[in-house]
């Protein structure tokens, strides 16, 4: 892909790019400079951790050693995120593929009711739908299970799920699978080798954007959760303590986040690429 | 939300019964529950697996402990829930698992200000006296497993606030011993150039109440007195809060002091920036570990100073208590009463420096030597306040953060922050 | 909650021939059924629920014996008046006025943000996949590490003041309180709408730009005139949903600032502090006025801009394909 703007103006092409670069820069150092902060906070020795100079002084990987001791599990928990997460990415774009092709493609009566429940349920602090639905996963034996954590990171992830595809699949034109359908594709054919190749952009970043939700979540899985080797990684990284009291230990914490942040980074590339990809199969050259 | 039972279930008809015999009791004017408790015993039945419910094991020492339980008792395995290391994020977790009456923790860790909410909530079971000898707990500590006079936990660790202060730059100085009053503090500060005088914990978070009610104890106030009742609108409770409040007016306390916490409070101690802080046990072995500390070997600890002699700490610490809604309570009781021997909590002091509630403890040589602190830990202790029990001590300790804060900052004078307060925990605590 | 029964046999997929739009309500009960089924039991139960828990208020004496007394009283309105009278009125409307400065603020900017980084992404240029990477770190960073990393980037003595030079108490009350959430926020978020709005751009075809370059269009004329309104429906949902996130907003100034800081305290955060307290009914009443709120904004959002996102889906649908059957002729090369 090369910019739609870059090749425009024939008076300073050179000034352009000066400005494009420097802006590029500057949203990069903006992103990332905090971003350092926590990296360069994770690699100081845990006496040093009260530090502001630039760079860790000496070096250390004990944070690092500290998140992978032997009784904190997390590389357990670091599965259990990826379970969760993995399950949670793979069941939206599922379900809800599904609903926004009906309410994209289909015609019928309570459409915009549909739409406004799915958004509604984004609209309730979500805190107080705790209390409730610790209640009934204990009533149904739902504790200490994936389901637990997976259906309501679902379920948060759905509405923005639904309205992006929806929007993405309106935006196709109609007569490409009207084209196909009178050429004997089936509906469902139409649908999968049509419409899915050329909303891929709109599906990858859905998945992106459920993988982040559902492996950032929190207090559904700390609540729903009381045994270590089903707790993920979130949940893990607020139990880490200093060896004494009130000693909180920064630098583990942002070790952790590190380590947490990292593998979420190539999995949003590979589907960034994927993105593209999905469009240069498209043929848009 | 949380949906509570309309009908009241029949367990705590049980718990209604003990609570209609203790009164009685005090009705006959002996106060004594030693009965009323023994009853309680009996209920505490059923044998086989338990959880214990707390934060982060730090040290890993509690899982040990429960190893070592484990492997002498096979058939009532004890598995350790861990909770996050926020207090207010356990006691959340706590309260959903009671509202939701589930069974998935035993023994609970709590902290020593939530005693009285889960008690009267009857979250929690009432304790036999018996099982445990309590005059050979630290007296207060013990205080602060009590409800209405009912046992409902058993003191395991506890905490309070300590002075920690600049051996050498007193030393330089030429003063010989730190300060046993406010006024003899003022004065060492004037002596002692280029650092602050005196910080503590006065961002509003649960910190203020214990530093405020420091503050008020150590000048002979009380925020609620030995009957219950908030008695905090007194000249004695001004004097104490005037003396953050004029601390911070003329500097003799550092502005940035209203954002400390415990771990910003050590961080200033750490860089040499303060001569004076009112900190808990926990900074004294990372605070003498070389590395960006700098002042290694150059401080001690004091019992707070006071208005007119040695100020009086707030009690800090955790208790163990049972579940209302767990199965096999006999087992709990046992598990605690193992978790609070001698030899659980001395291994739990060395493990992770977390102070014991027995006293025999504090005596011990050994431990003296590794913890050169102790002996001026337990006068502090056996000289430390609670905070106000209350059972709605969310509320209580709200009140306080919020007048003390203005008060501190200055949008309250301390007279109007005081009125007001008594004005608010009137109406919170029930007498 | 579902408007549609569902049909029990997948069958109804494959036969449900329809040339298209008659007759399809079968086939969208079908589609739209685990979607509904899934919001109803986690999040529709609950909400109803806590519409019934506000009617009630938990009693908060004591019995004679000092323990609680049971059960839970029916109040009415009572929650709900108590909200808007004496101290809790002060403090609800200072936690509305907030929340809804919060939301202007960050959403303007997480947008003006969102869209240049987007922008950004889509340049071509060496090293592209390292910005890409880049600008999705803040989003990729758990709340729960990001609120921690801020709160000790803002400190008394922490980097942020030393590289001001100046010595600003961030978490005092204050408006400086509300500057560090808004960062802190802004940082976390923007690249949200950065990766909705790439997804966007990606979907926009070449030879519009082209044939705009012909006409003689500079690249400002076609940013205002194709870039944007073609992103439009994809920039309108994620500024929806970022609405919605921070109109709910709690963990963030909970973190950073702290409890009961009326600078930056918003509803969520009261509606937690009387469920911590275990004042339940108001506590659900604060989160149903908090849920209307929140539904008239994304209200009046999709009335006022959102012709693209919701309603007049014909119109839409048509006006759609038929501003594609400009493009048409790429589209289809696509399907060959």
């Amino acid at each position: 892909m090369t910019a739609p703007s870059a090749p425009v103006a024939r008076r300073s092409v050179s000034m352009r790019r000066v400005f494009t670069y420097v802006g590029i820069a500057v949203v990069a150092l903006y992103c990332l400079v905090p971003f350092y902060w926590m990296v360069v906070s994770a690699f100081r020795r845990p006496q040093d951790q009260f530090d502001n100079a630039p760079l860790p002084s000496p070096w250390s990987i004990k944070n690092f050693t500290a998140v992978f001791k032997p009784g904190v599990g997390f590389q357990r928990a670091l599965l259990n995120s990826l379970i969760v997460a993995g399950t949670t990415t793979i069941l939206v774009l599922l379900v809800g593929t599904f609903t926004a092709y009906a309410l994209a493609r289909l015609d019928f009566r309570f459409k915009n009711a549909v739409l406004g429940i799915t958004i509604a349920t984004s609209m309730f602090p979500g805190v107080s739908l705790i209390i409730p639905l610790l209640k009934l996963f204990t009533n149904i034996g739902w504790i200490n299970t994936y389901q637990a954590m997976i259906l309501p990171s679902l379920s948060f992830v759905l509405p923005l799920a639904v309205w992006n595809l929806t929007t993405f699949f309106r935006q196709l034109p109609f007569e490409l699978e009207q084209a196909a359908m009178v050429d004997g594709c089936t509906r469902g054919e139409a649908f999968r080798k049509i419409i899915i190749p050329l909303a891929a952009p709109g599906v990858f970043t859905t998945a992106i954007i459920a993988f982040i939700a559902a492996w950032n979540e929190f207090i559904i899985a700390l609540s729903m959760v009381n045994k270590k080797e089903m707790q993920t990684a979130t949940v893990s990284i607020s139990k880490f303590t200093g060896a004494y009291g009130f000693d909180q230990p920064f630098g583990t914490q942002m070790a952790a986040g590190v380590i947490v942040t990292v593998p979420l980074v190539v999995v949003v590339l590979i589907f960034q690429r994927r993105i593209i990809a999905g469009l240069t199969a498209g043929g848009v050259k | 939300m949380a949906g509570i039972s309309r009908t009241v279930p029949a367990w705590s008809r049980g718990a209604i019964a003990i609570g209609a015999m203790a009164v009685v009791l005090a009705a006959c004017g002996s106060g004594k529950t030693g009965s009323g408790s023994g009853d309680a015993a009996g209920r505490l039945s059923g044998r086989g697996p338990i959880t214990l419910a707390q934060g982060k094991d730090t040290s890993g020492n509690v899982q040990n402990q429960v190893n070592t339980w484990n492997s002498r008792h096979p058939k009532e395995q004890v598995r350790l829930i861990e909770l996050p290391e926020d207090a207010d994020a356990q006691r959340q977790q706590m309260v959903q698992n009671a509202q939701t009456k589930s069974d998935a923790y035993t023994v609970l860790n709590l902290d020593v200000v939530w005693t009285s909410e889960f008690a009267a909530n009857r979250w929690i079971t009432p304790l036999p006296k018996a099982q445990f000898d309590l005059s050979k707990f630290l007296p207060p500590t013990v205080q602060t497993a009590t409800y209405r006079d009912q046992l409902y936990a058993a003191p395991w660790k506890t905490d309070a606030g300590l002075l920690y202060y600049r051996t050498d730059l007193l030393k330089k100085a030429g003063i010989s011993a730190p300060p046993k009053t406010w006024d003899e503090m003022k004065t060492d500060c004037g002596k002692v150039k280029g650092v602050n005088c005196y910080a503590g914990q006065f961002d509003k978070y649960e910190g203020l109440t214990c530093n405020f009610s420091e503050a008020v104890d150590s000048a002979g106030g009380v925020v609620v007195d030995d009957q219950g009742k908030p008695d905090v609108n007194t000249p004695q409770a001004k004097q104490g809060l005037d003396f953050l409040v004029q601390g911070f007016k003329s500097g003799l306390i550092p502005k940035e002091a209203i954002t400390y916490q415990e771990e910003p409070a050590r961080r200033a101690f750490e860089k040499g920036n303060l001569l004076f802080l009112r900190q808990w046990p926990y900074q004294w072995a990372l605070s003498n570990k070389p590395g960006s500390s700098k002042v290694v070997g150059k401080f001690d600890v004091a019992p707070l100073p006071g208005l007119g002699g040695p100020g009086a700490p707030t009690l800090g610490g955790h208790n163990l208590a049972i579940s209302a809604f767990a199965k096999n309570k006999a087992t709990a009781l046992d598990f605690i009463s193992f978790l609070t021997s001698e030899n659980t909590e001395r291994a739990n002091l060395l493990a992770s420096s977390e102070a014991p509630t027995l006293a025999s403890l504090y005596g011990d040589p050994e431990l003296r030597k590794k913890f050169p602190y102790l002996p001026v830990l337990k006068a502090s202790l056996l000289n430390a306040k609670p905070r106000p029990k209350a059972v709605r001590y969310g509320d209580v300790t709200a009140a306080i953060q919020e007048d003390a804060y203005a008060a501190l900052t200055g949008k309250m004078t301390s007279d109007q922050a005081l009125a007001d307060l008594q004005n608010k925990l009137g109406q919170l605590i029930q007498p | 909650m579902t408007t549609t029964t569902a049909e029990p046999e997948t069958g109804s997929v494959r036969r449900g021939s329809g040339r298209d739009v008659q007759g399809s309500g079968r086939l969208a009960g079908l589609l739209l059924s685990p979607t509904l089924l899934v919001l109803a039991l986690v999040v529709g139960y609950p909400i109803i629920k806590a519409l019934h828990d506000s009617l009630y208020q938990r009693s908060q004496g004591l019995d004679a014996q000092g323990f609680v007394v049971q059960g839970d009283r029916f109040v009415g309105l009572k929650n709900y008046l108590d909200i808007f009278s004496g101290d809790s009125s002060s403090m609800f409307w200072n936690a509305f006025w907030n929340t809804t400065f919060f939301t202007v603020t960050t959403v303007v900017i997480e947008t003006v943000l969102g869209v240049t980084m987007a922008l950004v992404m889509h340049q071509a240029f060496r090293g592209r996949g390292l910005v890409r990477a880049s600008i999705l770190v803040p989003w990729a960073i758990p709340t729960v590490v990001s609120g921690l990393l801020w709160r000790w980037i803002f400190q008394a003595d922490g980097v942020a003041n030393a590289l001001i030079g100046t010595q600003v108490l961030w978490t005092t009350e204050g408006f400086h309180a509300k500057v560090a959430v808004i960062i802190a926020d802004t940082w976390k978020t923007a690249p949200f709408v950065g990766l909705l709005v790439l997804a966007g751009l990606q979907t926009i075809p070449r030879d519009v730009y082209e044939a705009a370059r012909v006409d003689g269009a500079g690249a400002q004329q076609q940013f205002w005139r194709i870039t944007l309104p073609m992103v439009k429906p994809v920039l309108l949902i994620a500024v929806l949903f970022r609405l919605l996130d921070v109109l709910r907003m709690f963990d963030l100034p909970y973190v950073l600032i702290g409890e009961r800081k009326q600078s930056v305290e918003t509803l969520t955060m009261l509606a937690l502090d009387e469920a911590n307290n275990l004042r339940y009914g108001p506590a659900a009443a604060y989160a149903t006025i908090l849920f209307v709120y929140v539904a008239l904004v994304a209200y009046a959002f999709v009335k006022l801009l959102g012709t693209d996102v919701i309603g007049q889906m014909r119109q839409q649908g048509k006006a759609t394909s038929k501003r594609k059957k400009n493009t048409a002729p790429v589209r289809q090369e696509v399907t060959a």
